[in-house]
């Protein structure tokens, strides 16, 4: 055990593992699509990933089709989080809205959505969350739906806090929601985060820049969308989900 | 398209993805219910208590069309309901205790290739697991192209010992000694 760790260790680490990125890039190697599971700065990542490398199977009948969910699965209710409770939860109302697609551009159809987050003041609706900031009483931060058939989701909230988190001294995580998404094959499976634009705190945080490559931690932003606000109610985000799976899944129809 | 990227479910979803009951997927009452538990264990072989695991798998008949009500609300006051005990979803979620660990009851699923064993898909999440990873529960002894390719000690990884009648044991180790085979499907 050694000092505390700081954000300045944190920030070495990072700047570290992304010159390594930019100098692999530069010798012509792709920028890297996807996260790292092995990734120090993030220090729960550590004893948490495999060390085998994955091993490929393209028998995968079962993995190829996945779970369906229907009517009985969502209520009307749950896709509006502002709605769960007698009162109004606190803080600034947003509409988050997109569509779901494979890598092919097709709609993920009546998939299930689920979503999770703290709520205006940082806060998670969770026991283990003792961070001292309020909870709202009007506020649990769950919600879920079913995609359209053009792989639309939405969901009405409040924009979610930034809170401290024990990665290291003064560790914050930018402002996100948590997604979940299905897709047709249980080999689509999404968890992902859902991060606000221009937040300041994107640089300081391991969990964001687990994803190496700039233009897929892009991705992984709403943009906020002027049409999407609702004048005198709510402001508006879009965010479009892609969902990474078998080339069995987006090459051809998969199954 | 490129692909949006994973991140952790962090350790807060325990109040949004899991549900009371869900890891049962067998009918209520099912004479042929099997029960597979386990741990979930770190690369230092502590126990995780943060863990989610989701299976999928084919019906006894071998069918892998699913049923939609795994995750049933109660549309008069919007809590979770539970599956309403008669139909087969073949999808089950269940959150690992404070103690890492876990237990599934369902039905023995069916070849969904014929002459292959039949296998129970697991899909694993966790706090400090920056994307989730696939694995497998194979039930019965057999062999597939999967199986015959790995060497025993981590082709054992992936079958489920019998402890008594109807029930089997099975860990996942995400790290180290005895680490899982972890699966990518191309
Ligand atoms: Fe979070």
């Amino acid at each position: 055990m050694g000092d505390p760790l700081t954000q300045a260790d944190i920030d070495r680490e990072i700047a570290d593992i992304g010159a390594a990125v930019a100098k692999a890039v530069a010798a012509g190697e792709p920028e890297p699509e996807r996260v790292t599971r092995d990734y120090p700065p993030y220090r729960s990542s550590l004893l948490r990933h495999p060390r085998h490398p994955l091993i490929l199977t393209e028998e995968a009948e079962v993995e190829l089709r996945g779970p369906v969910f229907g009517v009985t699965d969502v209520t009307d209710l749950d896709r509006d989080l502002t709605l769960h409770h007698t009162g109004e939860p606190l803080g600034e109302r947003i509409t988050v809205t997109g569509r779901i697609l494979d890598r092919a551009g097709r709609p993920v159809r009546g998939q299930l959505v689920e979503v999770w987050q703290a709520n205006a003041a940082g806060r998670y609706a969770h026991q283990r969350d003792q961070h001292p900031a309020p909870l709202d009483p009007n506020f649990t931060g769950t919600g879920r739906c079913l995609t359209d058939d053009e792989g639309r989701y939405s969901f009405v909230t409040i924009k979610p806090g930034a809170y401290p988190w024990k990665n290291h001294v003064n560790a914050w995580r930018p402002a996100h929601i948590h997604f979940s998404i299905f897709g047709t094959a249980f080999a689509q499976r999404l968890v992902t985060q859902m991060y606000f634009p221009n937040d300041p705190l994107f640089p300081y945080d391991p969990i964001y820049n687990s994803v190496t490559g700039e233009a897929a931690r892009q991705r992984m932003i709403a943009r906020y969308d002027h049409d999407l606000s609702s004048p005198e109610w709510s402001l508006g985000y879009r965010w479009d989900i892609v969902l990474d799976g078998p080339s069995a899944t987006w090459m051809e129809e998969g199954r | 398209m490129k692909p949006t990227p994973s991140q952790t479910v962090g350790p807060f979803f325990g109040y949004a993805l899991p549900q009371a009951g869900g890891g049962d997927l067998a009918p209520a009452g099912h004479p042929d219910a099997v029960v597979v538990h386990g741990h979930v264990y770190d690369g230092a072989g502590d126990p995780i208590p943060d863990a989610l695991l989701e299976f999928w798998q084919a019906d006894p008949a071998g069918s892998l069309t699913g049923k939609p009500g795994s995750m049933r609300r109660d549309h008069v006051d919007g809590s979770f309901a539970g599956r309403d005990g008669v139909r087969f979803t073949g999808f089950a979620r269940v959150a690992t205790d404070a103690d890492g660990h876990w237990a599934l009851r369902t039905l023995p699923p069916g070849a969904a290739t014929p002459g292959r064993p039949p296998y129970i898909s697991v899909c694993v999440f966790a706090r400090g697991l920056l994307q989730h990873l696939y694995t497998r529960v194979y039930l019965e002894p057999g062999t597939d192209p999967l199986l015959a390719s790995l060497d025993p000690g981590r082709r054992a990884t992936l079958l489920a010992t019998p402890e008594s009648p109807g029930v089997y044991t099975h860990d996942i180790r995400l790290q180290g000694d005895g680490e899982t085979v972890f699966l990518d499907f191309g």
